[in-house]
């Protein structure tokens, strides 16, 4: 029982904390957001040669063989920074199923790239009515020769936009919301057949719907299993939600900061805001609401390791839960008690508000966890 | 980080939880699942099997008969007991008076109260709040004068709790009008058979007799019943209400009685099923399960946290776990209703002293509905605890 970093993983909170207090305050965020692609190029190459990119990648694949915690270290520090880069689309994600499922040719194509900055990667899933079932896939991928053929429409694909290799979930076999017959594919953005319609998102990332028609990829495009992936993806898209948790409680914990820090000093009647009772047992309700959710997002990111899959995704989906209740009492609170500073596009604080909000509804919201909890049997 | 207990401690669960299974009477578990209220026989026979096998008074340092766990052991302890269910050790003398006396008192009071409160000889009370002193506990009136070698008590407290069974009260008493309020209170020990109490019962809204008012009239105590300094009873106060951090989560107690609501709620129907099967129910369940996992991790990190770097000062994550520990009790007392719908309305008319057991043991869930509301009043109320996180923590 050890709630604690390891010497390591301190040094490692220090160098990413250090990193972004000095490239990423609120103003040189708003620079970022008017490059290409909507992020930094230089902050991700800034990344790679702290090594973050390489993290939970296994030493032989070039990696340093950071697991659960160091993710969580990772994400939070870029939840509290509102950081606009692909970390959890090409490291978490993209990433996850090449340490989970790839060969290793597959590892050596994609897995260097990655960890040098000169390649990001996205996820491919959500359709436009699958909602937050991952089994429900109506995009094809029918065998061709030694290859096969992609034909589909994916949504709201973060980094879809800039990324340079698609991770895109197919169905080989069965019906649309059949549990078998879903397989996983490697396909490059710029293949032929593959049309993107790009559009920021609410929370100031890019993302895009794609579309692919015949689109032709090699027999080398398959990650893991064709026929049988849904386990592979359910366990990658366990540790995105697990790491989502984390930036969440970075998010929080910045937004908590920024608001005590402004009713401090907001004066009315003479004298600071903060000072009246009312708002006080806000903030105070905050503060219960954040640690609850780290708390939560601490055991997520243990129960990543649990064997059992059942046992994990019940753990994470409780997290979930949690992370998505404290979020928006902490995110609609802390808009409150800026008052009108509050609503403007001007105050860092509402774009704090809008990322934990998309947060929310990303790989699973409040109920859809809920009734999966509830469902597998409680959490007792 | 990490979740895992050590093997050692897994060890200890099993040992705990094997006493608790060959120890505890059967009766006394029954009574508690069924949210009865136990006698005062029944609680002072288990406290002293329990002080017999030297478990009695286990947070105490070693020579004063504690046990030397780890933060850990006694998280363990304390979980294993609330969701065996057995009854925790009586606060008022294990918890609070206790280690003011081996902390502040001399070493005659040592001598002379430990042993007894260790074994439950003396039941103590809590002489805190009065009428006009809740929250604003500094203001009380209570008042004690030296006469020669004598105290002479004169005031009223209030919710006074179990005091019909007391045989000692720890009483704060103003002890010099001129200071500041916090700087004039006393921290006085008494026999509650003295000339001048009276113990008058105050019936709560679940119709139980739990609390009292106690009046003192020119009551006569010796003046070495002063337990440390006079004038510094306000910060042994202090000292006793920081003591008791993780254990006020109760969140064994609360993971027994979502147990119960599983169980019940299997076998209750609603709409021609049982009513676990309702999907509204079932989520309402687990939202409170998550709450109270989410709980029991904060209190893990305290309790890893204490296991490290040592008590220290009090934490004010303790005021975290008040507030969420005494949610989740008092939500899932609403769930237990919501089960037994209409079959929460027949009233026992004769109140419930562990005696009438003809009564329906459902007839027990209304009332513990009620009498939980009390859980973020006492204590320091939840608003009281938002006030310390405003002030301690964010610094407001």
């Amino acid at each position: 029982m050890d709630f604690d970093l390891n010497e390591e993983q301190r040094l490692l909170k220090e160098s990413i904390d250090g990193l972004l207090s000095d490239s990423y305050d609120f103003e040189q965020r708003k620079k970022y957001m008017k490059e290409k692609g909507g992020w930094s190029k230089a902050v991700w190459l800034k990344l790679a040669e702290q090594g973050l990119l390489g993290l939970p990648f296994a030493e032989a694949d070039g990696g340093f063989g950071g697991g659960g915690v160091e993710t969580m270290i990772v994400m939070e520090a870029l939840g509290k920074a509102l950081v606009l880069e692909p970390y959890l689309a090409t490291v978490v994600i993209g990433g996850g199923f090449l340490r989970h499922a790839g060969s290793d040719a597959q590892k050596a194509a994609h897995v260097p790239a990655i960890i040098d900055g000169s390649k990001t990667l996205a996820f491919a899933q959500l359709e436009k009515n699958s909602r937050y079932d991952l089994f429900d896939v109506s995009t094809t991928a029918k065998k061709k020769g030694d290859g096969w053929v992609i034909d589909g429409e994916k949504f709201v694909v973060l980094n879809g936009e800039n990324a340079d290799t698609l991770v895109v979930t197919a169905r080989t076999k069965g019906e649309r919301r059949d549990k078998t017959g879903i397989g996983v594919f490697l396909v490059p953005a710029n293949a032929k057949g593959v049309a993107k319609k790009s559009y920021p998102t609410q929370d100031g990332l890019h993302a895009a719907d794609i579309t692919f028609t015949g689109v032709e990829v090699g027999a080398d495009a398959a990650l893991g299993n064709p026929d049988d992936s849904l386990a592979l993806i359910e366990r990658v898209v366990d540790e995105a939600r697990v790491a989502l948790c984390a930036e969440a409680v970075g998010l929080m914990d910045e937004s908590l900061k920024t608001t005590v820090e402004y009713i401090k000093t907001r004066k009315q009647f003479g004298v600071a805001i903060g000072s009246f009772q009312s708002l006080q047992h806000r903030a105070s309700d905050m503060f219960v609401a954040a640690e609850q959710a780290r708390s939560m997002s601490m055991f997520a990111t243990m129960a990543g390791d649990f064997e059992n899959p059942k046992e994990r995704s019940n753990a994470i989906a409780a997290a979930k839960v949690q992370i998505g209740k404290s979020l928006k009492f902490v995110g609609q609170q802390a808009i409150q008690l800026h008052g009108g500073i509050g609503m403007t596009m001007e105050a860092k604080i509402g774009h704090y508000f809008k990322r934990l909000t998309m947060i929310e509804n990303t790989f699973g919201d409040t109920d859809y966890h809920q009734r999966r909890v509830a469902d597998a049997g409680g959490l007792i | 980080m990490d979740l895992a207990f050590t093997k050692e401690e897994q060890a200890f669960r099993e040992e705990v939880r094997q006493f608790f299974r060959d120890n505890v009477p059967p009766d006394t578990r029954r009574k508690m699942v069924e949210g009865r209220h136990l006698s005062k026989d029944e609680m002072v026979t288990w406290w002293r099997i329990l002080n017999k096998k030297g478990w009695g008074v286990s947070h105490w340092p070693k020579q004063y008969g504690g046990t030397g766990w780890t933060s850990v052991q006694h998280y363990i302890f304390n979980e294993e007991l609330q969701s065996y269910p057995a009854p925790q050790p009586l606060a008022f003398g294990v918890s609070m008076v206790g280690p003011v006396i081996y902390t502040f008192g001399n070493e005659e009071q040592k001598k002379q109260y430990l042993p007894r409160i260790a074994n439950v000889d003396d039941w103590w009370c809590q002489g805190f709040s009065e009428p006009g002193s809740g929250s604003d506990l500094a203001s009380l009136r209570t008042k004690a004068e030296r006469k020669g070698d004598k105290w002479i008590i004169n005031g009223q407290k209030t919710w006074t709790t179990l005091a019909q069974h007391a045989d000692m009260i720890f009483c704060l008493c103003r002890t010099d009008n001129n200071a500041k309020k916090q700087m004039g209170i006393s921290f006085i020990v008494f026999s509650m058979k003295s000339k001048g109490v009276t113990v008058r019962p105050i019936q709560t809204i679940d119709g139980g007799h739990e609390v009292n008012e106690v009046f003192f009239d020119n009551v006569e105590v010796p003046v070495e019943n002063l337990i440390g300094e006079e004038n510094k009873g306000w910060d042994y106060a202090k000292f006793l209400l920081g003591n008791e951090r993780t254990g006020i989560a109760r969140v064994g107690v609360s993971k027994e009685r979502l147990r119960r609501i599983r169980d019940l709620a299997g076998k209750v129907e609603s709409s021609g099923k049982p009513i676990i099967q309702d999907p509204a129910f079932r989520e309402k369940l687990a939202a409170c399960e998550i709450e109270l996992k989410a709980l029991e991790l904060t209190q893990l990190r305290v309790v890893a946290d204490e296991g490290k770097h040592g008590k220290g000062k009090p934490n004010p994550a303790s005021s975290v776990l008040k507030i969420k520990g005494s949610e989740i009790q008092q939500t899932t007392t609403e769930l237990l209703m919501e089960v037994i719908g209409p079959f929460a309305a027949p009233y026992d008319v004769h109140g419930d002293d562990g005696s009438n057991e003809a009564m329906d043991w459902t007839a027990q869930i209304a009332p513990s509905y009620f009498n939980n509301r009390k859980v973020s009043i006492y204590g320091g109320s939840n608003e009281i605890q938002r006030n310390i996180i405003a002030k301690a923590v964010l610094g407001l």
